[in-house]
């Protein structure tokens, strides 16, 4: 109880000092919004293939949109020394970060429906027809990114060009499940539901998840203090 | 337990790649002391309080706190740092800040703690302020608030007189003489000899990585803050 107190006490503090700001998350919006209506030009939404290739465009958004909120996940305790402070209190790293991973978790999320309307709209896909899979697609997708990502943002806060390291280091990382998350979307919004052909893709997600989690928790102490 | 070395720093080094920034430093604090480090820059003491605060691991060699371990959760639970920075949130006000470090170091009553220090501080009136907002004075005030909030029984402070205005230093010195005067251990790395010797029991002066001279802060200290340096240090 007092692990999840503390998880609880980390994720509330970021969301709340990124809500008096909204630095990260205008960044993000404005990007997402940006990139949506500018791929929206260079693709025909009547197209077949642009239909086809849509859950990609849109993870795509996604995932860079998201980086603008992970970088500052850890660098947001740059400012005051903050991080010393945190890393002194006796709270266990593994809270740390799954504190700071489910604020992020909630920002990306709240970008992401903000945006995913939109891109209903300009590449003309009923999003909505397979709502619920898509929703859980989502949250399993933006799990694995937003771990995957708070634990790099740890390990580059220092780092002078953090901006830049961290979607090099996570990126790759991502690969899999931005491959599960491309195939089911396109899928989905197209109407298809998730079956047995293609539920391999969602277990992959899953295990991604787990794996990620399970590796960042147990990393996260040597990552903060070597 | 009761009986271990407040701080016990044992054949320590620390390597900033091959460069090592601490050369076997063997240091010991008992409770209810107050140990200035001291030295030229580089040499070492940032480097040698952020060891014994836990935010590195040392190269080699053991640091002990009351006799545990500097990561275990009750040792931190035990230690109160001033760093360089204020470890204080600009988008947070004063009391959410203090509510904050009481919730992560799992007070009883956080906010009770929290008005407490703000109103020891001098900060009761402002404790709705957002911390943008506050002047420097102000801000590190509000860093010594946090770092006493949960009744630290070890406070390691880094160059703690530097950069505070008159008020702040004031506060600060009543809080570390009560603090002493509780039987609480302080080991600080200062250049404001005066100000750190008015209060030290304890002085060790840091050379390059390795301790010079460590022993009881003497009269000759007191009335010259130059004489260690003249008769241990490089000169």
């Amino acid at each position: 109880m007092g692990f999840l107190r503390l998880i609880g006490v980390v994720m509330l503090k970021d969301l709340r000092a990124e809500l008096r700001t909204k630095e990260a998350v205008n960044a993000s919006l404005s990007f997402a919004l940006v990139v949506l209506v500018l791929f929206s030009f260079a693709f025909d939404p009547d197209e077949e293939t642009t239909r086809a290739i849509s859950g990609g465009l849109l993870w795509i958004v996604f995932a860079f949109a998201g980086t603008l909120l992970l970088n500052r996940s850890f660098a947001r305790e740059l400012p005051n020394d903050c991080l010393d402070a945190l890393i002194s209190a006796p709270i266990p790293g593994s809270a740390l970060l799954l504190g700071k991973a489910l604020a992020n978790f909630l920002l990306v999320l709240a970008v992401e429906f903000i945006a995913l309307p939109l891109f209903g709209i300009f590449y003309n896909v009923h999003w909505t027809a397979q709502w619920p899979q898509l929703l859980l697609v989502i949250l399993l997708a933006t799990w694995g990114m937003t771990i995957t990502g708070t634990i790099f943002s740890a390990l580059t806060v220092n780092i002078r060009l953090r901006e830049v390291m961290l979607p090099i280091l996570n990126f790759p990382i991502l690969i899999p499940a931005l491959l599960g998350a491309m195939q089911l979307t396109s899928a989905l919004v197209a109407g298809q539901p998730i079956t047995e052909a293609n539920s391999s893709w969602l277990k992959m997600l899953i295990g991604f998840d787990i794996m990620y989690t399970a590796v960042s928790v147990f990393l996260v102490e040597t990552v903060l203090v070597g | 337990m009761s009986s271990a070395a407040a701080v016990k720093v044992d054949g320590v080094w620390k390597f900033y790649g091959d460069y090592p920034a601490l050369r076997n430093v063997n240091l010991v604090a008992e409770p209810g002391s107050c140990l200035a480090l001291i030295g030229r820059n580089g040499a070492g003491k940032t480097t040698l309080l952020r060891t014994i605060a836990g935010f590195s691991r040392a190269g080699k060699g053991k640091i002990e706190i009351f006799g545990g371990a500097t990561r275990d959760p009750e040792t931190r639970r035990s230690m109160g740092f001033i760093g360089h920075g204020i470890s204080v949130y600009d988008e947070l006000s004063a009391l959410e800040n203090l509510l904050l470090y009481g919730r992560l170091y799992q007070l009883p009553d956080p906010r009770a703690s929290a008005l407490h220090w703000l109103e020891r501080t001098g900060l009761d009136r402002v404790k709705h302020g957002l911390v943008r907002e506050f002047s420097r004075g102000m801000r590190q005030r509000l860093a010594v608030a946090r770092a006493f909030l949960h009744e630290p029984r070890v406070l390691l402070l880094d160059e703690p007189f530097t950069a505070l205005d008159d008020r702040a230093i004031a506060v600060l010195q009543t809080l570390l003489r009560e603090a002493l005067t509780g039987g609480k251990t302080i080991v600080m790395s200062t250049h404001q000899l005066r100000e750190a010797l008015e209060l030290a029991t304890h002085v060790a002066l840091l050379n390059r990585g390795q301790v010079a001279f460590h022993g009881p802060c003497t009269a000759e200290m007191v009335a010259d803050p130059g004489w260690v340096y003249a008769r241990y240090g490089e000169g």
